[in-house]
């Protein structure tokens, strides 16, 4: 009996205890992982050709700090994001405070639009770009960091809507009669906003900005459209890379970029958690 | 929620800024490329908008038309391959035991945060003809011959003279297979969240009166999943058909897909007004694709309420 039950023991339900839904879990990891799992690995291969394993190297991250362009793609990738996640958070926070609070005539247009640039596709965002900033004549050959301007500001559109979705969500929680109380007391509009809308929203606003940090970091098509030869993104010198060949340098630029958005997402997710607990 | 006539100068110092940014730096670049799909190339650079429709009919010449119907076939091929294997993956989890699920979950979100190019670029590695799926084969292939000869048919050549690799990269398949790859995660979500909100007590009631594993799958898992699969399939197809670095990286020559026509347009051709066109015939289709999930979504909410 004991055999038998050990045997028959997987419930009716109980879909994950059965060997080939184990199976289909196991094969879709290994199909999501291996690639980027390799990719990690062969970083530190002692070999110019990806293929085969021969030993532990830090050769091609050397190589890559000692290649000029590279490092210069990844401080203008930085520097805009950084502006980028600035505004965005200002902008997306205020979105999400003016749709949480107030009633208004066309309010579901209003939203609709604010959710066109996360919804439209990113080559149509691109090109549109593109098209704006030499049809308004944007000045090209401005000294650095004021010739990333057009990128920045094309990541700050793509962005700021995301934003907004997360602090709203956070935002739907709060329980305004916090507020009334203060303005009870006699706090005036911005004494509330300052010292309880403000420590409010802040896992909201900190979640937001990560988000937006890596949206821009991680974005391709949009700035391929909007950069030229003097604002190469780390990304888009990675494709350029690409293109031309594979080789373990490309590797440990890539690995590089990988480390730096897991460790923005992880923090991220604990904000997250934290939020979801108090 | 207060009125904003109550609050004006709290409302517009809120308003101002976010919509300002979002006309004049997201809808007036639309507006321009709208413009510009009904307008005539001038010289290198100028445009006249002459309010012609020559762009659109050029979209419906044989040789984009058919960049058009494969762009809808790999989408829709990924999303159909997405579903079949993230169905599996998500009924997976949400049966799993609760102290696992969330780490599956996280297993199956975390490439999403891995940049797309870096994960397209991996996939190089992987696909090409002395790649690591190319090499596995070789390897069971000398495995499997040397089995043969150990058991006496090796002279036979059963299996060929030489391993021949797979031509796996630069085609076709590698597109659906890069966009599979890129793409599941879209599927999996979704799926999961719609079976984890399913009352398990149906499934068991089905179970109890005698019907097979199949038949509750198809009469009462998959309609109550169905809200599940329509977003699922929704968010995986609108992405997928609006692919550029996919079939730039993993693509052959035949591979193109619209939003490669529209780089080309934008970039090599410099023909912007015919480029301008095809973007907002994408967007246009992204936009009816919305319209019919909220649609069905409030065909069923209807349906529930009655």
């Amino acid at each position: 009996m004991g055999m038998r039950r050990r045997r028959d023991g997987i419930g009716p339900l109980e879909y994950t205890r059965r060997a080939w839904m184990r199976l289909i879990l196991l094969a879709t990891f290994v199909f999501l992982y291996a690639p980027i799992v390799t990719l990690v690995a062969f970083s530190f291969n002692d070999s110019r050709r990806n293929i085969v394993w021969r030993g532990f190297t830090l050769e091609y991250y050397e190589k890559a700090f000692n290649n000029a362009g590279l490092i210069e793609a990844f401080v203008n990738s930085l520097t805009i994001a950084f502006f980028s996640t600035v505004v965005s958070t200002v902008l997306g926070a205020l979105v999400a405070l003016k749709l949480w609070r107030f009633r208004f005539p066309g309010k579901a247009p209003y939203e609709g639009a604010m959710t066109l640039p996360i919804v439209i596709p990113e080559i149509c965002m691109g090109v549109a770009m593109l098209a704006f900033f030499s049809r308004i004549g944007w000045p090209s050959g401005l000294t650095w960091p004021f010739n990333l301007g057009a990128i920045t500001i094309a990541h700050i559109s793509f962005s700021f809507p995301f934003v907004a979705v997360v602090v709203r969500a956070r935002l739907a929680n709060f329980n305004r009669e916090q507020e009334e109380a203060a303005r009870d007391l006699g706090a005036t509009e911005w004494q509330v906003f300052r010292d309880i809308m403000i420590p409010y929203m802040k896992p909201g606003l900190v979640a937001g900005a990560l988000l937006a940090f890596t949206l821009s970091l991680d974005d391709f098509v949009i700035t391929f459209f909007t950069s030229g030869p003097d604002t190469v993104t780390f990304p888009v010198k990675v494709y350029s890379m690409v293109r031309f060949s594979v080789t373990p340098e490309v590797n440990a630029a890539s690995t590089i970029l990988i480390a730096i958005t897991l460790v923005l997402t992880t923090i991220a997710l604990v904000l997250q958690n934290r939020r979801t607990t108090d | 929620m207060d009125s904003w006539r109550k609050f004006p100068l709290v409302f517009w110092l809120f308003s101002l800024p976010p919509t300002l940014w979002l006309l004049l730096f997201f809808l007036v670049p639309l507006g321009l490329i709208w413009l510009f799909s009904f307008g005539e190339k001038q010289g290198i650079v100028g445009i006249d908008i002459t309010w012609t429709l020559a762009n659109y009919a050029r979209a419906l010449d044989p040789l984009y038309l058919q960049i058009f119907v494969k762009s809808f076939w790999f989408a829709g091929l990924t999303t159909l391959i997405c579903l079949l294997v993230g169905f599996p993956v998500a009924l997976a989890i949400t049966f799993a035991p609760a102290r696992w699920r969330p780490v599956l979950l996280l297993l199956v979100i975390l490439p999403f945060w891995t940049n797309l190019l870096i994960r397209t670029y991996a996939l190089i590695a992987v696909l090409r003809t002395r790649g690591f799926l190319n090499d596995g084969l070789e390897w069971t292939w000398e495995g499997a011959n040397a089995l043969l000869t150990l058991v006496g048919l090796g002279d036979l050549n059963l299996l060929g003279e030489r391993f021949q690799p797979f031509e796996l990269l630069y085609n076709n398949f590698a597109v659906v297979f890069g966009l599979v790859y890129v793409h599941l995660p879209f599927m999996v979500l979704p799926l999961y969240a719609a079976l984890d909100r399913m009352d398990k007590s149906y499934l068991e009631a089905s179970l109890d009166l005698g019907a097979s594993q199949l038949r509750t799958f198809l009469s009462v898992v998959a309609p109550l999943a169905m809200a599940g699969i329509v977003s699922g399939c929704i968010i995986t197809f609108i992405p997928a058909l609006g692919s550029f670095l996919t079939p730039d990286l993993l693509g052959g020559p035949d591979s193109q897909m619209i939003a490669n026509v529209i780089e080309s347009q934008f970039k090599s051709a410099n023909d912007w007004p015919f480029g301008a066109a095809l973007s907002f015939l994408l967007m246009y289709v992204t936009f009816f694709v919305l319209a019919l999930r909220a649609f069905m979504t409030r065909g069923r909410a209807g349906l529930d309420a009655a």
